[in-house]
């Protein structure tokens, strides 16, 4: 591994863990969508910050395009305002306009900007270790590596200063503000830092992937646990796995690293969103099947309770009667005697005590629909547990 | 070349008239199929659809080895399918929000979409050039095939829409109902996604894979400011659409380098804006004269309950008074005076003023309904 390969994986880390961090918050106030509107509608700030800078790198180019950022969201939030559209269709008005004009700046002024589109969209990661930064003559380390290292410090010191302020207007903004932390100055905060990450990124992965980094480790993240701070962790690792995994896969290929650390990004979602222990897809379709299996046993019990003569509770009779197919009666039947809910004698069905008491909880808790009851009764009968 | 040239042009030359022809008919088309999405509260769905058929453009290409665009329309299409289900599947089954889910799927899909073009980019195949197009697209690669597919697509999609129109707009504006009445709400669900799904792809060579979402809204919400009645939206939004298309084109085929994407992005975005500013019923210019409207009556009917207190305490309505006396209120000027006077409220003469019988009625009415709304 040279070293202009390290350099690149470590400049890519960073980034990967500086936008995870607005990326978690982001995600969790349901504003996924305004990163994306963000790093679309820099763009014209960015290539009006060059014109007047003539540096990709230099920090007013960066302020300025972060304040495009913010306009934005104040834009979005006046359309918004209005009244006149519902609030996706104004995020959805806004950006492709700025990112027009952008790409319209860039196209028509092709001959003074070192900027084209590809290098818009997808960064310019493998250049990276080439532009660096020289101090009285020593070299000492390639500029997006500075750039990208202040903002992630700058970052963690606004995340460990404001934690407790963030988490909460997060999660009870009514709270929040009735203890007296403006979500006005947290919001504009969260979308300052957001666009400052976003732009400080832009150079590296381009300004469609910063999306991706933002979103992807966090929602992967928000799959696997509840706890913030474990999911803040868990994002920032899942962002720098698939960077390292990404820039490999990409030096493979011979392809875009963005690109790539993107795909490994999607694999890692793909990869949670089935496996998941609880929220996963597979878990979830299981937990549903059991669900069902636990609805059909209860009306299988409620109706033997309501039927006192032989003839509804014969075996082939009740397949008939609840309009089960087979295997879906013979999983119920299994599950009641295995619960000891109901008793078989000659094919004739019949409730135990345990069963009838169970049944008669049930009809309580349908009647009187409190949540709490049917926890007792999961704790008393063990459905599945047992 | 200007723009006059330009449209002078089109009537005689064969390769302009299809482009413009193919562009007049995709803005119709996403502008009628947009007005559903605007309306279901799906705008960025479109969004992330577009970006999402990037990967299925490269892929049908690293397959066929095709540059034919129908080929990789078809690509396009089922990547895009594959990313809206992916998405209602997020939606549905975990407790990840809309937002997210689109702006998962749309980046990820969007950044796989760019390593295979850059991967196609270095293969040594001379045919690869050309998929950058899709990104921000090229009116002037249309060709006369692309354009009878966009018209086949858009009169099918109008057949389905007008077969469908009560179930669509039923389903659009109260879905419970709809499934009470025994339609199949996700059957017809799929179906306008689907047909959005379609009109975004055959948009995408001509406006290109990042700016196709606006394409689809910004007709839409031009058109929504104009009407409240569902069939004149989505007339209107065609006919919006189409236009952008035709100007969208027309500026960047007339200036040197603009992608067509951008151009007809900013034409839609105008339409948008003087929709927003000027329409009669919603438009925040005349909704800003309402307000003054309402503020000035307001000021008027102050001014004439003051009088009509004072012409209260005498038995002759009509008895002239010193306007100076109506110097501790507020609320009159000169203008407002004259403005009672040409209603026939009051009659002026010299420094008096003097409430007339129907200014007194006026007055009368005016307190009593004060009275009831405050009852």
């Amino acid at each position: 591994m040279s070293s202009a390969q390290f350099e690149i994986q470590l400049i890519a880390s960073l980034v990967a863990i500086a936008c995870a961090i607005p990326g978690t918050f982001l995600v969790l106030r349901k504003m996924a969508m305004i990163s994306d509107a963000i790093s679309h509608s820099i763009l014209p700030g960015i290539v009006v910050g060059f014109f007047i800078t003539q540096d990709l790198n230099s920090p007013w180019l960066i302020l300025l395009a972060a304040l495009t950022g913010v306009i934005t969201v104040v834009l979005v939030e006046s359309i918004q305002k209005t009244g006149l559209v519902k609030e996706d269709t104004a995020i959805g008005l806004v950006f492709p306009v700025l990112f027009s004009i952008g790409v319209i700046l860039i196209a028509k002024n092709a001959n003074d900007v070192h900027l084209d589109i590809d290098a818009v969209l997808l960064g310019e990661l493998a250049f990276a270790p080439f532009d660096r930064i020289h101090m009285f003559g020593v070299d000492v380390g390639p500029k997006s590596l500075w750039v990208i290292g202040c903002i992630l410090l700058l970052t963690i010191t606004l995340l460990l200063l404001f934690f407790k302020e963030l988490k909460l207007s997060t999660f009870d903004k009514g709270l929040s503000a009735s203890l007296g932390f403006s979500p006005i100055i947290i919001h504009y905060g969260l979308m300052s830092v957001a666009s400052i990450t976003t732009v400080g990124s832009f150079d590296a992965v381009g300004a469609i992937l910063v999306v991706a980094l933002m979103i992807a480790p966090a929602a992967s993240a928000y799959l696997l646990t509840t706890d913030l701070k474990k999911m803040l962790l868990i994002s920032a690792s899942f962002g720098v796995l698939a960077a390292i995994s990404g820039y490999w896969f990409a030096h493979w290929l011979d392809a875009s690293i963005a690109g790539s650390i993107t795909t490994m990004l999607g694999i890692l979602f793909l990869i949670v969103y089935l496996f998941a222990p609880s929220k996963g897809i597979i878990a979830v379709l299981y937990r549903e099947k059991q669900q069902r299996t636990e609805v059909s046993l209860l009306t299988f019990l409620l109706h033997l309770k309501n039927h006192e003569e032989e003839s509804e509770r014969h075996v082939k009779h009740l397949s008939e009667h609840i309009n089960w197919q087979k295997v879906r009666a013979r999983t119920v039947l299994d599950l009641a005697l295995k619960n000891n809910m109901i008793a078989i004698e000659s094919k004739i069905v019949s409730l135990t005590p345990k069963g009838d008491e169970f049944t008669t909880q049930a009809i309580d808790y349908i009647i009187t629909n409190e949540d709490a009851q049917i926890e007792d009764m999961k704790e008393d009968f063990f459905l599945f547990r047992g | 070349m200007n723009l006059t040239e330009y449209f002078a042009l089109v009537l005689n030359d064969y390769t302009l008239r299809t482009i413009t022809l193919g562009t007049a008919i995709l803005g119709a088309v996403t502008g009628m199929l947009g007005s559903f999405a605007v309306l279901r509260k799906q705008s960025l769905l479109g969004d992330a659809i577009s970006h999402a058929a990037l990967p299925g453009i490269a892929i049908a290409f690293l397959i066929t080895g095709a540059k034919d665009s129908n080929t990789l329309l078809f690509g396009a299409l089922i990547s895009g399918l594959l990313g809206t289900f992916w998405i209602r599947g997020i939606i549905s089954k975990t407790h990840l929000k809309s937002d997210t889910a689109l702006g998962l799927i749309l980046s990820v899909f969007f950044g796989f979409g760019m390593l295979l073009l850059t991967f196609i980019q270095k293969q040594p195949n001379a045919n690869q050039a050309g998929l950058d197009k899709y990104l921000f697209g090229q009116a002037a690669t249309l060709v006369e095939s692309d354009v009878w597919l966009m018209a086949v697509v858009t009169g099918l999609s109008l057949f389905v829409m007008l077969l469908f129109w009560k179930e669509f707009k039923i389903l659009l504006f109260d879905k419970d109902y709809a499934k009470t009445l025994g339609f199949n709400t996700k059957f017809i669900d799929i179906l306008i996604t689907f047909f959005i799904v379609l009109a975004i792809v055959l948009g995408l060579q001509t406006v290109g894979v990042v700016l196709m979402s606006a394409m689809l809204l910004a007709p839409a919400a031009a058109a929504r400011q104009w009407t409240n009645s569902l069939s004149m939206m989505v007339i209107l939004a065609a006919i919006f659409g189409a236009f952008s298309g035709v100007f969208g084109t027309a500026i960047s085929a007339s200036q040197n380098n603009l992608s067509t994407g951008p151009v007809i992005v900013l034409v839609a975005a105008v339409f948008v804006l003087v929709s927003f500013v000027f329409s009669p019923s919603r438009g925040l210019l005349f909704r800003q004269i309402r307000v003054f409207k309402n503020r000035s009556d307001l000021e008027l009917h102050k001014t004439l309950s003051f009088m009509y207190h004072i012409a209260e305490t005498h038995t002759d309505i009509s008895h002239p008074h010193e306007i100076r006396i109506l110097n501790n209120f507020h609320g009159f000027t000169k203008g407002s005076l004259k403005k009672l006077q040409e209603k026939n409220y009051i009659q002026l003469q010299g420094s008096t003023w003097s409430l007339t019988d129907e200014g007194f009625k006026m007055a009368t009415n005016l307190y009593n309904q004060q009275q009831k709304g405050h009852e």
